[in-house]
């Protein structure tokens, strides 16, 4: 058995980079994820890569941007108000078709907000954080070991894709600490070759261009179909969910991240009471896996969003559901943490209602 | 499965002692995890750390009923005695809380940690002696296991430190 290690989750993630190849990290320290920039600049220049603190985080994800059109595995972390500062280059990273791993261990907002940890960001990862027509995939682990594996698969995907890809965690899970095991190292040079990098010609090819810039707007709207093709192919291929007890069930909560573990403690006391509840975990919240809501939306009599914010994720389960069952939700906002006993009354005071309709 | 609330001081280690706590229930149970109140709180204010310790899956990593409550100043005593589990063990550092508890539905463990570790030689380690304190009352973990843990992870030119630890834990575990 692989050794297993005590480690929090934000330097969970970044030994999940190292060891996935990465070997550049561009950083600019903000709580609850600084711990991540720490083991960077600890650890990078050990294993051959860089760690800089850059200027702000506009400058780090611009470093991301050049790295990452090099062909290099390149990977930023920040928090919420951090992230937001990255948009602009999150934006020009997909328009120019790049791969890339950015991590948020979101807290409180909107504005400075607080520094516990929130799932408010969840529409500015979703729907498009920066300006234009683009996605990007977002993963969204409950555990410091999901957070090693989906970091690895994030730069995987990120490189088959050719799309920025997102570690949507939160500040408790980036600061608790897990037992956890890690993969065999991969060296940056046993990935497979990008072909279209800029990492200079050699005079052997043609020159790569990297670029978001179109003046003609027939060309932008051709490459933003043809990427549109491709973000198809991904909701078909990629969505990930766990689901619990929902054979059965009468109620389903959704809930990812700490939430979904949150939702877990409450459905097992209600289980222990003989309460048909159910989860839906959703794993990539980009691409949303809607068709598991769809097919579970056709038996329930209800659905429960939990969240740490004003209710977000929500809106893609009622889309998902297409009215064919009530979705209510509960949340705690600002970097309150929801509390398995209130998910529990929620579930309670659902099933108790005489009439199912309405939200 | 016990969950455990370690509180007191910023700079009293009790962010370490949960992570001393941890480490060995890693070894000896199947499952952790380790969640410490972070910012505002730990300049200058209180600060804890919530610890469970399971054999079988963990949920959710908060915890609003501990089974096992270690206090290391009063105000941590005061915010948290009540949140204990009907059954559950308070133990309090009684040279640094001047306070009895009413609570009738709890164990309560009143030792001197600070004081006794001052005798041993570093009184700064009085959170070493309330986890021994802590591990003899727990029952699940064995102290070997804690020792083993301390000496593991400390580097060799800090052996002689993990050594003067293992000692306070020791004196906590046989008091």
């Amino acid at each position: 058995m692989a050794e297993k290690f005590l480690m929090k989750g934000n330097e969970a993630v970044a030994e999940a980079a190292i060891r996935s190849g990465c070997r550049y990290f561009f950083g600019y320290p903000i709580t609850p994820q600084t711990e991540l920039a720490a083991y960077m600049a600890k650890n990078m220049p050990k294993r051959g890569g860089v760690f800089l603190q850059a200027e702000s985080e506009i400058a780090a994800i611009n470093m991301v941007y050049g790295a990452a059109g090099a062909g290099a595995r390149a990977m930023t972390g920040s928090s919420s108000p951090g992230i937001s500062l990255k948009q602009e280059g999150i934006s020009y990273i997909a328009g120019a078709d790049l791969p890339c791993v950015i991590v948020n261990m979101a807290r409180g907002g909107p504005g400075l907000g607080s520094i516990q940890g929130s799932q408010a960001d969840y529409f500015q990862a979703t729907k498009g954080g920066g300006h234009g027509d683009y996605h990007m995939l977002v993963f969204a682990p409950n555990s410091v070991q999901e957070l090693v594996d989906m970091t690895a698969r994030a730069f995987d995907k990120a490189d088959e894709y050719r799309m920025p890809a997102m570690i949507l965690g939160d500040g408790m899970l980036g600061q608790m600490m897990e037992p956890v095991e890690f993969f065999e190292p991969t060296e940056p040079d046993a990935l497979p070759k990008k072909e279209w990098a800029t990492d200079g010609t050699g005079m052997k090819r043609k020159k790569n261009i990297i670029n978001s810039l179109y003046l003609e707007s027939e060309i932008l709207e051709r490459l933003n179909i043809e990427r549109y093709e491709r973000y198809k192919r991904i909701c078909e291929k990629e969505p990930l969910f766990e689901e619990i007890n929902t054979e059965d069930a009468e109620i389903i909560i959704a809930a990812y991240g700490m939430s979904a573990r949150i939702a877990a403690s409450a459905a097992d006391a209600l289980r222990s009471e003989g309460v048909r509840v159910g989860i839906i975990r959703p794993i990539t919240l980009w691409p949303f896996p809607s068709e598991i809501f769809a097919r579970r939306a056709a038996y329930v009599k209800a659905f429960l969003c939990v969240e740490m914010s004003m209710g977000q994720m929500v809106e893609d389960v009622r889309l998902a559901v297409e009215g064919k069952c009530p979705v209510y939700f509960y949340g705690r906002t600002g970097g309150m943490t929801v509390e398995p006993d209130a998910v529990y009354k929620e579930v309670k005071r659902i099933l108790e209602l005489k009439t199912a309709g309405g939200i | 499965m016990a969950e455990i609330m370690l509180a007191g001081f910023g700079g009293q280690g009790v962010l370490f002692a949960g992570k001393v706590i941890a480490k060995a229930g890693m070894e000896a149970l199947k499952n952790v995890s380790w969640l410490p109140s972070y910012g505002p709180e730990m300049r200058g204010g209180t600060c804890n750390c919530k610890v469970i310790v399971s054999d079988g899956q963990i949920a959710s990593p908060d915890i609003a009923e501990p089974d096992f409550l270690l206090a290391m100043n009063a105000p941590s005593l005061e915010k948290f005695e009540g949140k204990v589990r009907s059954g559950g063990t308070i133990i309090m550092d009684s040279s640094l809380i001047d306070k009895k508890i009413s609570r009738k539905d709890v164990k309560t463990v009143y030792i001197p940690a600070k004081k006794i570790a001052e005798k041993m030689g570093d009184g700064r380690l009085g959170n070493m002696v309330m986890t021994g304190c802590f591990i003899s009352r727990y029952g699940k973990i064995p102290l070997s296991e804690v020792v083993e843990c301390m000496r593991r992870s400390v580097s060799k030119a800090k052996a002689s430190l993990a050594e003067l630890n293992i000692k306070m834990l020791k004196a906590g575990y046989a008091f």
